[in-house]
């Protein structure tokens, strides 16, 4: 177990330096500069500036000043924003895209959960009818086009709910429930799946025979079993949230931090793209790390450890 | 199991009800005819340092917060703020200004020195300034900003507490209205010194001086201002409160004004269509011209008649009324609301633009004979990558094979990239906008003087650098003016560049707000005289 783990971290560390590196080369490939007003400056003034930067030094030193300052945790501060510490605003925007992401991933996976057992064990009722409508609905729609649906008709026309905005516990149900679609699509037809193919081994006929009662063979041995393929999928999905949380988020107006995508890449903010790179790809390497320990402790099966060789 | 399912849902729901039913209750209080303004701005203020602030965001946050020397009025004609009187040399050329009892938000006095210091200090290479060359009238201030002097060269001098000399370059007629834009704001050595990097990032690390201060700023997410006790002309300040929700999709704040939760949204370009005939509607005009430049190293628009042709295929007032649905069609370079010597620049020039296609075929004609060209060549014109901007570039290219038989392939690049190529002169045709930095028709045309910067298709005309010339140094503004009316005649005649239309945006904004200031240059609107009146 040890061994695994430490392997692993040194992956991700790998796996972080060529996303940095990559990244790095690519955003200097961008036409422009990070001056605001490019377009009316003063060719002049324009590369003073540039030259106060260190912007006009050869790359590889612009990379090797960059790298030493990743390394000690230092991401540098915004050229759009003046001056201001992009670690200082990748955490303020963070609080409100993780509660969204963890929101629409909790509410997602129970209810995910919940119609993929029902589906299962009523094949062809109405129940899971209904849950391979809305399965079907959650992949093809994408959560932005439900974000403005339930803006419009939640908080305009019925006045239920907040059109937009953040700070209460109700401005954050909209935006979670647009973006846990997804989630409970994809968790209802895993589930539901691989329910079904437990449903018919023989361990469970061997459960039921034993006398256990019905719950408990669903839920301890059937639910079990079926939940390994869906926790494959949390990965991913976490990034599909964090990543699709970035037009919701504009939509219902939260201060989360997906705008910073856009707008770094736009103004060409080579520190705030950096940053914001870097900081989602260690979410994304650590989810992955979180979810290959994850299947150990959910199926026994699964070493960690290789086998002897 | 189903109806379990069906108890939860409908549980769920009634507590999403009561939460926002909390919600409403609370926002319905803040009404009643309290002086309270609830705006909307499109993003984080990328900046509130007066001396590095680019994006029109800060700027105006900075024009309700702060005050220049003048401001802007009603009539966006600037008058008296910080500064009390000025005394304009004959040369016109040194500005004497006395400044008022005014106090900054600490208590102190606001003095000479806060603005000696700000300008200087957006001046020194060190701050890296974008917007230093707003600075570059003031003699000496080119010279320091470009590392090539020193700052006790550029000429502004407190000469005492009260009293700032300034000495300018040329004569210009808009440096009153110069002194309301926000690079030549004053401040406070001792704050800027205190906080260091940190200085004007949150609202207790700045001082103010004008008819509100901000209280809040939460940030990317809102901010508010608030009235300044220790403002000169605070008897003329009407609302307590104002609050800005940061907002980056005009959809969201259109909801949000359709809920009441703001008094004020501005519409983008797709939603112009659906909500030009509502009641609420205010067109905003900018002072901005959009056009056609040439690039007249290539052989085919080296040819001045040629040029002319592909001006007089396009019919402006498609643009304008079928397609953006917004905006005016142009006459010439400068914009309609620009003013030389008190009076409109447009009255004075006139009309130089037509739609004529018979014409337009004629001119083709003559000017390929002219070159020696017996086919036109495939024409590529670099257009934007905006929604707006995509209908406008197909309505081009259609007319000029329709009109002229010419082909052309339209190169949709995004801004950045479309701006480098121009810089570097890779581009046979290009579309591109301009907007004004400040009220005078200058703004638009020394840009087109033979090896200027922004020249990007290197149009070249003797007589035209010589007005130009002539018009930045002329003290007489009457003949200044006739100058540069001759200047855009000749550049409208030999079509140096085509003009197509002057931006214009749809905003809406509740009947009950009264007295907005809108402003073409620099801020986009003053709150100072603004008031809420009618709101039941």
């Amino acid at each position: 177990m040890g061994r695994f783990v430490i392997k692993r971290l040194i992956y991700m560390v790998i796996t972080l330096w060529v996303i940095a590196t990559g990244t790095f080369f690519l955003m200097h490939s961008l036409p422009g500069s990070p001056l605001e007003n490019e377009d009316r400056i003063p060719p002049e003034l324009r590369e003073q500036i540039l030259e106060q930067y260190g912007l006009n030094d050869p790359l590889p030193v612009q990379y090797v000043k960059f790298l030493g300052d990743l390394v000690q945790g230092d991401l540098g501060n915004s050229f759009k924003y003046d001056g201001r510490s992009i670690t200082a605003m990748i955490m303020e925007g963070f609080p409100a895209s993780a509660q969204l992401g963890l929101q629409a991933m909790i509410f997602g996976v129970l209810v995910g959960v919940a119609l993929g057992t029902v589906s299962a064990l009523r094949r062809g009722s109405w129940v899971d009818n209904g849950s391979t409508v809305l399965s079907v609905l959650g992949y093809a729609v994408p959560s932005f086009t439900l974000a403005a649906l339930f803006s419009y008709y939640v908080g305009v026309v019925w006045g239920v709910l907040p059109t937009a905005g953040w700070g209460t516990f109700a401005h954050s149900i909209l935006p979670s429930l647009s973006l846990s679609f997804l989630v409970i699509a994809q968790i209802t037809r895993y589930v539901r799946t691989e329910m079904l193919e437990v449903l018919g081994q023989d361990y469970m006929k061997t459960a039921r025979a034993k006398g256990l009662n019905r719950k408990t063979v669903i839920f301890r041995h059937g639910l079990r079993n079926a939940l390994i393929p869906a926790i494959t999928i949390l990965g991913p999905l976490t990034v599909a949230l964090l990543t699709g949380s970035l037009v919701v988020e504009q939509i219902f107006n939260i201060p989360g931090m997906g705008w910073m995508f856009v707008d770094s890449i736009m103004t060409n903010d080579y520190t705030m793209i950096m940053g914001v790179t870097m900081f989602y790809s260690f979410l994304l390497v650590l989810s992955i790390f979180i979810v290959d320990i994850l299947y150990g402790v959910v199926d026994p099966r699964i070493r960690l450890t290789s086998p002897k060789e | 199991m189903g109806k379990r399912w069906r108890l939860a849902l409908a549980f769920l729901l009634a507590a999403s009800t009561v939460l926002a039913g909390c919600g409403g209750v609370k926002q319905g209080a803040g009404a009643g005819d309290k002086q309270v303004l609830n705006w909307l701005e499109s993003q984080e203020p990328p900046g509130l340092d007066s001396s590095i602030s680019t994006d029109v965001v800060s700027f105006n946050i900075l024009n309700n917060v702060r005050e220049g020397l003048y401001r802007l009025n009603k009539e966006n004609q600037p008058e008296p703020a910080m500064a009390k009187d000025v005394k304009i040399s004959d040369d016109k050329k040194t500005y004497t200004f006395t400044l008022r009892d005014a106090k900054w938000s600490d208590g102190k006095p606001v003095t000479a020195h806060d603005f000696e210091y700000a300008w200087k200090r957006a001046l020194n290479p060190k701050t890296k300034s974008e917007y230093a060359y707003i600075l570059y009238p003031i003699k000496g201030a080119q010279a320091y900003n470009e590392d090539k002097g020193d700052a006790e060269d550029v000429g502004v001098k407190a000469v005492d507490d009260k009293t700032l000399k300034v000495e300018l370059k040329d004569p210009i007629p808009y440096f009153l209205m110069m002194t309301s834009f926000a690079t030549y704001l004053p401040q406070r050595e001792d704050i800027v010194e205190k906080y260091g990097g940190d200085y004007a990032q949150d609202p207790d690390k700045m001082l103010y001086n004008g008819p509100f201060v901000m209280s809040d700023w939460k940030h990317n997410k809102s901010f508010q201002l608030k009235k300044n006790d220790k403002y000169w002309d605070k008897e003329n300040v009407k609302l307590d409160t104002i609050n800005f929700k940061i907002t980056k999709e005009t959809s969201t704040g259109v909801n949000y004004y359709n809920t009441g939760k703001s008094d004020f949204v501005n519409l983008s370009a797709g939603f112009v269509d659906k909500y030009k005939d509502h009641e609420d509607t205010v067109t905003f005009h900018e002072t901005t011209t959009f056009y056609l430049q040439f690039n007249t190293n290539e052989k085919f628009f080296s040819n001045e008649k040629i040029r002319k042709a592909f001006s007089m295929a396009i019919d402006r007032s498609i643009i304008t009324d079928k397609i953006s649905k917004i905006g005016d069609p142009a006459k010439g370079l400068v914009p309609p609301n620009v003013e030389v010597d008190g009076k409109s620049f447009r009255d004075l020039s006139g009309e130089h633009l037509k739609y004529d296609p018979e014409k337009a075929k004629e001119l083709l004609q003559e000017g390929m004979k002219e070159e020696g060209i017996e086919k036109a060549p495939k024409i590529e014109l670099l257009g934007y990558d905006t929604d707006t901007a995509k209908p406008e570039q197909e309505y081009m290219k259609e007319q000029f094979k329709k009109v002229l038989g010419v082909d052309v392939q339209i190169q949709i690049l995004p801004f950045k990239q479309k701006l480098e190529r121009e810089s570097n002169g890779d581009f046979q045709l290009s579309y591109a906008g301009w907007g004004a930095d400040y009220n005078d028709p200058m703004t638009f045309m020394d840009m087109w003087m033979t090896g200027g910067g922004f020249n990007r298709g290197d149009w070249s005309n003797k007589k035209y650098d010589e007005l130009i010339e002539k018009a930045q140094s002329n003290p007489d503004f009457k003949e200044r003016a006739e100058q540069l009316v001759e200047a855009e005649k000749i550049l409208m005649d030999d079509q140096g560049v085509a003009p197509l239309y002057h931006r214009a945006r749809l905003q809406l904004q509740k009947p009950y707000v009264k007295n907005v200031w809108r402003h073409p240059f620099g801020a986009d609107y003053s709150f100072k005289e603004a008031y809420i009146e009618g709101k039941e």
